[in-house]
């Protein structure tokens, strides 16, 4: 199933959405198969050309013509997408040695490891957009560039780690996968292997949960505290509402993003319910529930003021994240130093022979 | 310090396939090029076998000169079978 149009909530879960970036896969495919000319005649407009390509919803490949506008959204939208993944290791990196069985060490260790990877696909994706490694390094570092307020968040309790699986890895997938249909081909295609990743993360956290949702009282509570702290951040990663969204419109129109603020974080309310309740935990909004006209949920907003001051800076964790990023970049600099030393040597050495 | 240098990945992901660009990475030389694209393309056996090209190996066209460099393809039709017409009743062909 593909389309403009989302899936009905009740088939949107876990397969419903592993669904969606495979028909994106093969939608990306069918296009590429469509007859086209490769590329403009030599007197054509460029910004024509680039419109046309766009609107035949074909993908733009790093060596075409593009506006400079959209390669600087492209640039900023994905080197913050890649930062927020390395940044994102942090939260669960710090229950690592604490997980409560090998099992879930193993598992939390593979997740982590993912997160870099995913970094290093987006990196990669912005780097064909003109833009060096150690340049978009050097713009997390210095604070230039943001990442996902979300990861300004702390992780408290062992049940965090489900609830980060569950809610923030379930909103970001619901962010992506219409990122898969990016008019940008190298971000889609990192995206589609990205979201194939993701949803083994959703299952774990939501696995995590259940086991705790279903075990002593204690645990229990300690689940259902988990999904009091997460929820409304989880809803705030979605970004302002519409009306206030500053970068929306342009993107809208060269089809980097596909939908709105507003209906993504609904999307996402909307898969929520049923999965709470299978879990048997509460979601904390007393105004939810289901509005029959709508055929959707009515629920509170998150308070976007917090979602303003956490991207500012001042959130619970950002100078924490921060400092832990910039001394990891120092301490592994050695790392580096000594793998290009001795690639250097090793060519020395090849000269020599080959002399 | 200089830029790492950056590698295109190739995966095959199985017999009988050829290799397919997957993405790219940083890396000071071939060997630790292999081992990052084992640890960041195959996490979830995605293939049998990988190639690493530096990137600054690779010799691309240019989407401009596109239309004339693959011109001389336009014209010569008769390169495939559906140009030809095979008269009724042959097989085999």
């Amino acid at each position: 199933m593909y389309g403009n149009d989302f899936s009905a909530p009740d088939d949107a879960a876990g397969g419903g959405l592993l669904g969606e970036v495979e028909a994106a896969e093969a939608e990306l495919r069918e296009a590429a198969g469509r007859q086209r000319r490769g590329g403009p005649a030599p007197d054509e407009d460029l910004a024509a050309y680039f419109t046309e390509v766009i609107d035949a919803e074909q993908k733009i490949e790093p060596r075409d013509w593009m506006p400079e506008a959209y390669r600087r959204t492209l640039i900023r939208q994905i080197a913050q997408h890649a930062h927020s993944e390395i940044i994102g290791m942090q939260p669960e990196g710090n229950w690592i040695s604490r997980a409560p069985s090998l099992k879930r060490k193993a598992i939390l260790l593979a997740k982590v490891q993912d997160e870099a990877g995913h970094g290093l696909y987006l990196y990669a994706a912005a780097e064909t957009l003109g833009i060096s490694r150690d340049e978009l390094v050097r713009l997390l570092l210095d604070g230039r560039q943001k990442y996902s307020s979300i990861f300004n968040y702390p992780t408290l309790t062992w049940a965090d780690m489900g609830a980060i699986g569950w809610l923030v890895d379930g909103a970001a997938i619901v962010n992506q996968v219409p990122l898969c249909r990016c008019s940008y081909g190298p971000y889609a295609r990192a995206m589609i292997r990205v979201c194939k990743e993701e949803s083994f993360h959703q299952r774990q956290g939501y696995e995590i949960l259940h086991t705790l949702a279903h075990g002593t009282p204690a645990q229990q509570a300690m689940a259902q505290d988990a999904v009091d702290r997460w929820w409304y951040p989880s809803l705030a990663m979605f970004g302002p509402p519409d009306g206030n969204s500053t970068h929306s419109a342009q993107s809208m129109a060269w089809k980097i993003k596909r939908f709105s603020n507003d209906d993504l974080r609904q999307r996402f309310v909307d898969m929520c319910v049923q999965q709470a309740e299978i879990l048997g935990l509460r979601i904390p909004d007393d105004d939810l529930r289901w509005n029959e006209e709508r055929q959707a949920y009515d629920y509170t907003q998150p308070d976007y003021d917090e979602l303003m001051r956490v991207i500012s800076g001042d959130g619970p964790c950002n100078r924490e994240r921060m400092a832990h990023r910039r001394a990891a970049h120092a301490d592994g600099a050695w790392v580096r130093e000594a793998a290009a030393a001795y690639a250097a040597k090793r060519a020395g050495q090849k000269e020599k022979v080959a002399a | 310090m200089e830029q790492t240098p950056l590698w295109e990945v190739f995966v095959r992901a199985r017999r009988g396939l050829s290799h397919t660009h997957v993405g790219s990475l940083h890396a000071p030389d071939a060997e630790l090029a292999l081992r990052n694209a084992r640890d960041l393309y195959t996490r979830r056996q995605e293939g049998v076998s990988i190639w690493v090209v530096p990137a600054g190996a690779i010799i691309a066209s240019s989407p401009d000169e596109k239309d004339a460099f693959f011109d001389p393809a336009a014209d010569k039709v008769y390169r495939h079978p559906t140009f030809y017409e095979v008269p009724d009743g042959v097989a085999h062909l």
